[in-house]
């Protein structure tokens, strides 16, 4: 017989080890799946590896989808540092991409426009953020709720600006007007779509590391998370730090939108994000909300999404394997950080 | 094992299932009956830290063991093996004579084992009934309310457990939950009762109650064992007991009632325990003024019209019977609570704002009654915790840039200056023992000097030893010219430690008297509100 044990502390390979536990886990319960979509694990799979970080081109086109996901899983994790549970990075995304395409079609010089972009998608993501924050902080409303539900009106409110004022007159289809030339991202290796806004998102994830661990206000962050009583004995405004938080949740999940507008899409419409944001939850918890851990996160699922389509058009299993494969990581995570505070210990029946 | 059954549990007649052997034992005393429940070299090991070695321990029906030990000897370890939370390295249990595989909670209520944690674990939204039928399935799997409430009814008349069975748990004070937590048990059918230091949440008056239940159960043939750091109540309740040190079984007494707590003392710490000696003060200057304040909106007994004030190199003692305004009075002090009326001086200077950052920038050091929900973070390294005050000051950070290494520095000083047992600065907050967590929380506010000390339980669940190390810090401080304020429920504590002793009855301030005016008897009489004297 088995049974849980409470442990005291919790070995610090376990950071490393849970995550790769649970993708493999993950992989593991997917390949039933395959093999009743009546496809080869093996050669599926390895369809995958090669179409993901198979060749330098693969590899940016996987960085490429990374960067969103890298600023959702640091708006995500530093959220849930401080115990604000943010789920609503997605219709965070969502603003900073409306913002920064209304910005970067106006005609400017390039470099303000995109430095522009940045500040007023970051701006819109973060207001986005403060509202559920706010309403906690006030009003005791539950900020899972309110910021998940907030997901759907924002992404029908960009719908019924792109069906209506906004809807691109030239192509008559539901986008936006594109953004000026001049304010698309710089490409970094000719031929790819590698862009700066992934280097920015990688060097992002440092800076949050650094605020996390290096900083008055990580440390108020990471208090207030664990033990808002002792937080406000010690003299920290929870409040404030809730706010704060909220704000540079927000801000960094509006950036993923700036990315993707500038970077990648160029305009807005209504599938611009895949559901980046949702996916940035499944990046903090891989990452155990630890920033550093979001860049590997973020990559492994952005290769797992640019590898199932690559598999499906090779093997006929249809690409929503992906979405399983995230959604199968992150119950395993959820279960495998339970080993950090329990450990199996074998009981004899003697 | 002699002298188990002087007291109490003889001459009463056999009435339930419960007492079958207890009777047969006090109708033929030659004949050894089996012990209800014994533990044979019990092994038990965190890691390095041996929690438990070779225990053996043994309780008979009818029997209150008292099971002493220093913080961190491994009492609660022993009952969490024996309860089956935690599954020994090596040893045996057995029940009634048979050896019992215990792997659960479960397993142990079927064995007759029913255990009272120090954090109860009920249902807050729940009712008392709802509470007590959580898990027993009745007939045809539908709940049995109305055989539950016929049970919650007779334990209650029984023992003088009585509890509303409709009130939800969150309604209960801290003594009925605990209440709740015993029927729970013996609801479950438990022979044996495990309390881990069940008194360290009660209110002195609340106490005789409990002991007047573990009496009345223990005449019926239960098995109880009982764990305290207070050595008086060890020695008025229990008939038998075994004393922990270091994880092993340092020695027994058979007849608590004529050993001395000194002795006792000897047992756990393994040498004398001497009293602090509180040499004469002239205190100084008021450095904390409280002038008529009063307060609403809070959750207690609000305060009404406080006035008070400690003098440097002066000890003020707050006594009262819990719940009379005690905690919104170190709520106001400490910054937690800002009044509704009344004003406040620190060394002098008006308090405006009544925030801790205000607070300590004016010089009061604060220890907080909850170490682990107000005092530290307990899933973050222990340094964390020392710091958090002062973590916006010069000390630890710079233009909101951590100094990891002075934070780091400060905590390994004070480790080592308070001989505060952990591995270290990093570890867990809440890995550490409740005497240490007091240590830490005590280095934390005597580092800065403060010029005024507020506290509240300073030693609730402390051992003797480590109660004396915070008694002696408190003393040295008070020679050094700080002035302190004990907020306390235990007299003799108080009057230990204070030059004064303030009286709180229903939000105000009953009367104060010097320590040479003040007694146990006038102090409870002035608790009760019978009293009057300024
Ligand atoms: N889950 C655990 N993991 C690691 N060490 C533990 C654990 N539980 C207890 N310990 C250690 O085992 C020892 C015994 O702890 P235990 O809680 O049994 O002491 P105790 O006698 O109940 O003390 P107290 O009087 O403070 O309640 C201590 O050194 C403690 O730090
Ligand atoms: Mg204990």
């Amino acid at each position: 017989m088995f049974r849980l044990e409470a442990r005291s502390s919790t070995p610090a390979w376990f950071n490393l080890a849970l995550p790769l536990l649970a993708i493999a886990i993950a992989l593991l319960l997917c390949s039933g799946l395959i093999a009743v979509a009546g496809a080869g694990v093996v050669e599926a799979y390895g369809v995958m590896l090669s179409a993901s970080l198979g060749d330098s081109y693969a590899i940016t086109e996987t960085l490429v989808r990374a960067a969103p996901m890298i600023f959702t899983g640091l708006a995500v994790a530093i959220a849930f540092r401080a115990k604000f549970w943010n789920i609503g990075a997605e219709g965070q995304l969502l603003a900073g991409a409306v913002a920064s395409c209304a910005v970067g079609a106006i005609p400017m010089p390039g470099y303000l426009a995109m430095l522009l972009m940045a500040l007023v998608g970051a701006a819109a993501g973060a207001l986005v953020a403060l509202v559920p924050a706010t309403l906690r902080v006030k009003f005791k409303v539950d900020d899972v709720v309110s910021s998940l539900l907030l997901n759907s009106v924002i992404y029908y409110a960009l719908m019924a600006l792109i069906e209506g004022p906004w809807k691109d007159t030239f192509s008559g289809y539901p986008i936006s007007p594109p953004i000026e030339d001049s304010a698309n991202f710089p490409v970094l290796i000719e031929g790819t779509r590698l862009h700066l806004g992934v280097i920015v998102a990688l060097i992002a994830a440092p800076l949050c590391w650094f605020l996390i661990a290096r900083t008055t206000l990580g440390f108020k962050i990471r208090v207030t998370g664990e033990n808002p009583e002792a937080a406000r004995y010690g003299g920290i405004n929870v409040q404030r730090v809730l706010l704060s938080t909220a704000l540079l949740s927000g801000a960094l999940a509006g950036l993923a939108g700036v990315g993707e507008v500038g970077g990648v899409h160029f305009q807005v419409m209504s599938d611009i994000s895949p559901g980046y944001g949702y996916s940035g939850i499944v990046v903090a918890m891989l990452a155990r909300l630890n920033p550093l851990g979001v860049v590997p996160a973020a990559i492994f699922l952005a290769a797992v999404m640019t590898g199932a389509e690559a598999m499906s058009r090779a093997t006929g299993v249809p690409a929503f394997l992906s979405d399983v494969i995230q959604g199968t990581a992150l119950l395993a995570m959820l279960v495998a950080l339970l080993f950090t505070a329990y450990r199996i210990r074998r009981v004899g029946a003697s | 094992m002699s002298g188990r059954t002087e007291r109490g549990a003889s001459r009463h007649p056999c009435q339930t299932k419960l007492d079958r052997k207890a009777n047969c034992y006090q109708e033929c005393p030659l004949v050894t009956p089996a012990p209800l429940i014994e533990m044979r070299g019990i092994t038990k090991s965190f890691g390095a830290v041996k929690a438990n070695e070779a225990v053996d321990l043994s309780v008979a029906p009818g029997e209150i063991l008292g099971l002493l030990g220093e913080n961190g000897a491994g009492k609660t370890t022993l009952m969490n093996v024996l309860f089956g939370a935690y599954a020994p390295d090596a040893g045996e249990i057995l029940v009634e004579g048979r050896p019992v595989a215990i792997h659960s909670s479960a397993d142990a209520l079927a064995a007759g084992i029913g255990m009272v944690h120090q954090h109860f674990h009920l249902a807050p939204r729940l009712t008392v009934l709802e509470n007590l039928l959580i898990g027993i399935p009745g007939k045809s799997g539908r709940i049995d309310r109305a055989g539950g409430l016929a049970r919650l009814k007779e334990i209650g008349r029984q023992h003088g457990l009585n509890l509303d069975p409709n009130l939800p748990v969150s309604a209960l004070s801290v003594g009925e939950q605990q209440r709740l937590e015993i029927v729970k048990a013996l609801f479950r059918g438990a022979r044996l009762l495990i309390l881990d230091e069940p008194t360290a949440v009660l209110a002195p008056s609340e106490v005789d109650g409990l002991f007047a239940a573990l009496r009345s159960m223990a005449a019926q043939g239960l098995g109880i064992i009982f764990i305290s750091h207070k050595l008086n109540e060890v020695r008025a309740l229990t008939h038998r007991c075994v004393v922990l040190r270091l994880g092993k079984v340092a020695g027994r007494v058979d007849r608590p009632a004529s050993t001395t707590s000194a002795e006792m003392a000897k047992l756990m710490c393994g040498h004398e325990i001497v009293p602090p000696t509180k040499e004469a003060s002239t205190p100084g200057a008021s450095v904390l003024t409280l002038d008529g304040i009063s307060t609403s909106g809070h959750g207690g007994t609000p305060l009404r019209d406080v006035s008070l004030f400690v003098r440097s190199g002066e000890i003020l003692g707050i006594a009262g019977v819990s719940g009379n305004g005690q905690r919104a009075l170190a709520d106001v002090i400490s910054g937690m609570l800002r009044p509704r009326a009344g004003a406040m001086t620190i060394a002098g200077k008006a308090v405006a704002q009544f925030s801790p950052r205000e607070l300590q920038g004016l010089g009061l050091g604060r220890i907080p009654e909850d170490r682990m929900t107000t005092g530290l973070v307990t899933n973050l390294p222990l340094a964390d915790s020392m710091v958090l005050p002062r973590i916006g000051t010069e000390a630890f950070s710079r233009k909101g840039l951590l100094n990891p290494a002075a934070i780091r520095a400060f905590a390994e000083a004070q480790i080592k200056a308070y001989d505060i047992r952990c591995p270290g600065p990093t570890v867990r907050a809440g890995a550490l023992s409740g005497g240490n967590l007091q240590k830490a929380l005590l280095a934390r506010e005597l580092a800065f000097d403060p010029k005024v000390l507020i506290v509240s339980q300073p030693t609730r669940g402390l051992d003797i030893g480590a109660a004396r190390f915070i008694h002696e810090k408190f003393l040295a401080m008070r020679a050094k010219a700080c002035g302190i304020i004990v907020i306390g429920e235990d007299l003799e504590e108080l009057l230990m430690l204070s030059d004064r002793i303030a009286v709180m009855y229903e939000g105000r301030i009953a009367g104060t008297l010097s320590s040479t005016d003040a007694t146990v008897a006038r102090l409870g009489l002035m608790m009760t509100g019978a009293e009057g004297h300024a």
